[in-house]
């Protein structure tokens, strides 16, 4: 090793100092990630170009070498597909709708939730948050799953609501879309709760009592200084339900009737039972494009509060 | 008494939301009826019938071993980019590490899955390795997202931690990684166990990721799981459902309890 730094820094007068323990800190999980995140949106990229094939892989090489030719293949018809084929159009459109519908649901629910345990004393606040996450370190599958218990026609809702007598004939509540909301909306709620409690846990009370003192009665409070002072754990709350939601896929599978279209759910049939390779790779750039501005506000948002310090 | 506020009201309904669907589950496990939703009195049958399907304890196993070997690799790597972010100047490499270190947290799965098994098709066509896809492909695909979850963990600890005792070690001739290993890994031990278990139980839980880049010979719990409960509600699932909330459930209390009792402690 020493033999082979003195070569280098001879060779070409570069030193290898910094080739240390440094280097290797920030090296390897950078290299890491390099391979395994960043470097496969590349290849869907390209598989994105190519064209199905019956072979393995099922698709066709992009690049082909022979009597001193090399040809490149870019197959754009993945992507007129999608653009002509009214089933992906609204699939995504109603992945949107989904995703947004459920996020409101999950801050209607949850900003109460979080207020009510930021408001609660120091001592009980950590019980009250685990739990809330207690659920969520459970299964996620079990737990969309008790819900197909739960609403099913011949299920607990309907045999309660039928036996109280509220209702004469059961509710057709699973395996249609207000299925997937309440599925989502159960899921993700504690994503949604966690970043809104840190925000309003460390909201400063006096500005309140200051209200308070001027005038202002509760409400107003809220309206006026409570919430715009949140509103930065009500940005994470809602990216971290809204982006996951979009390519939810085991949720509108379970929950969701053969009209809940969601591209989630599209691009595994595309993939897994029609083993059309280009044409979900294609499906995952368009979803990446519809999701990049959401994706780099979360993300600016969590590496400047990771680099703060 | 006082009289409770909107607030807390939505707070006990949104934990009856939250726990409800959980109980009706465990309760209708013991149903000695076929049919889910008619009682047909108490029974632990199918327990007993959980315990004799091999194909679901051979995925159990299977989940578990990635799930240990995922977490740890994850912690290793998220460890290493949360003491990047706290501690390293500012440069490009940091930028873009901090960057994609993050972006798994939201990225969505089926997006994830599908692009690291491109990925592993493309370096078994050109590298010739991995050669089959199965338990390996999916450790690093866990390692890699559950990463993201320890970095956010480990670096807010990171963050709060006291550096005049890490600058003491120096000054007193400790090199940078003996100060690491012997005064910052102790120091911040209990966000590495957190992170650790958090990665575990996200391993453990993963579906979609996991069916994409695994093969025919590694099947996981949830894959079982989800194709048994594609067909419809089983009281065996139940069963098996109730053993992991009781299981998770028991471990989480007993997290909770030392943490809480090594903070009176050290409260005096």
């Amino acid at each position: 090793m020493t033999a082979l730094k003195r070569w280098f820094s001879r060779k070409g007068g570069i030193s290898l100092a910094w080739f240390n323990g440094r280097t290797l800190i920030i090296g390897f999980p950078f290299l890491w990630l390099l391979l395994f995140f960043s470097l496969p949106f590349a290849i869907v990229l390209k598989i994105s170009f190519s064209t199905a094939a019956m072979a393995i892989p099922p698709y066709e090489p992009t690049f082909s070498y022979g009597d001193e030719l090399l040809q490149v293949f870019i197959n754009l018809g993945n992507y007129i597909l999608l653009a002509d084929d009214p089933l992906y159009y609204s699939a995504y459109l109603s992945s949107l709708k989904t995703a947004a519908i459920a996020t409101a649901g999950c801050l209607l629910i949850g900003y109460p939730m979080a207020y009510a345990i930021a408001k609660a004393p120091k001592r009980h606040q950590p019980l009250l948050l685990m739990l809330v996450m207690l659920p969520s370190w459970t299964s996620f599958l079990i737990r969309i799953y008790a819900w197909m218990g739960l609403l099913s026609n011949n299920g607990v809702i309907n045999s309660v609501l039928l036996w109280a007598g509220v209702i004469n004939e059961p509710l057709h509540i699973l395996n249609t879309n207000l299925a997937v909301y309440i599925g989502i909306v159960y899921a993700y709620l504690p994503f949604m709760i966690l970043p809104l409690y840190s925000t309003l846990s460390k909201l400063d009370g006096s500005l309140l009592e200051a209200a308070a003192d001027l005038g202002a009665r509760k409400w107003q409070a809220f309206w006026q200084v409570t919430l715009p002072l949140s509103k930065g754990g009500v940005i994470a709350g809602c990216m971290l339900v809204f982006i996951p939601a979009v390519g939810e896929f085991v949720i509108p599978e379970l929950l969701g009737g053969p009209d809940s279209l969601m591209i989630g759910k599209v691009l595994w049939q595309e993939f897994f039972n029609n083993r059309d390779w280009p044409v979900a790779s294609a499906l995952a750039i368009v979803m990446l494009v519809l999701l990049f501005i959401p994706i780099m506000l979360f993300n600016r948002s969590q590496s400047r509060a990771l680099e703060k310090n | 008494m006082r009289k409770p506020g909107f607030s807390s009201i939505a707070l006990w309904l949104g934990l009856a939301f939250l726990y409800a669907p959980l109980f009706i589950l465990v309760f209708y496990s013991f149903n000695a009826s076929k049919l889910v939703t008619v009682w047909g009195g108490f029974s632990a049958k199918w327990y007993a019938e959980l315990l004799k399907d091999e194909q679901i304890l051979d995925a159990v196993w299977t989940s578990l071993t990635i799930a240990f070997y995922s977490a740890s690799m994850a912690v290793v790597l998220g460890t290493m980019a949360a003491f990047v972010m706290t501690r390293f100047k500012r440069s490009w490499l940091k930028t873009s590490l901090s960057s994609m270190v993050t972006a798994p947290l939201v990225m969505p799965e089926v997006i994830t899955g599908l692009s690291l098994l491109l990925l592993f098709v493309h370096m078994a066509d050109t590298l010739g390795w991995p050669a089959e896809r199965g338990r390996l492909t999916i450790w690093i695909a866990h390692s890699t997202f559950c990463a993201a979850y320890v970095a956010v963990v480990v670096s807010a600890r990171l963050r709060e931690l006291d550096r005049s005792i890490e600058e003491a070690a120096m000054d007193l001739g400790a090199t940078p990684l003996k100060t690491f290993f012997l005064i910052t890994v102790p120091m911040i031990a209990p966000a590495l166990m957190a992170g650790w278990l958090l990665s575990f139980s996200l391993s453990l839980d993963d579906l979609v990721i996991a069916s994409f880049t695994s093969g025919p010979g590694a099947t996981t719990l949830p894959m079982v799981v989800f194709s048994s409960v594609r067909m419809g509600v089983s009281p065996k699932i139940n069963a098996l459902a109730t053993l992991i909330i009781l299981t998770v459930s028991l471990l989480a209390f007993i997290a909770w309890y030392i943490a809480r009792r090594s903070e009176v402690r050290s409260r005096g």
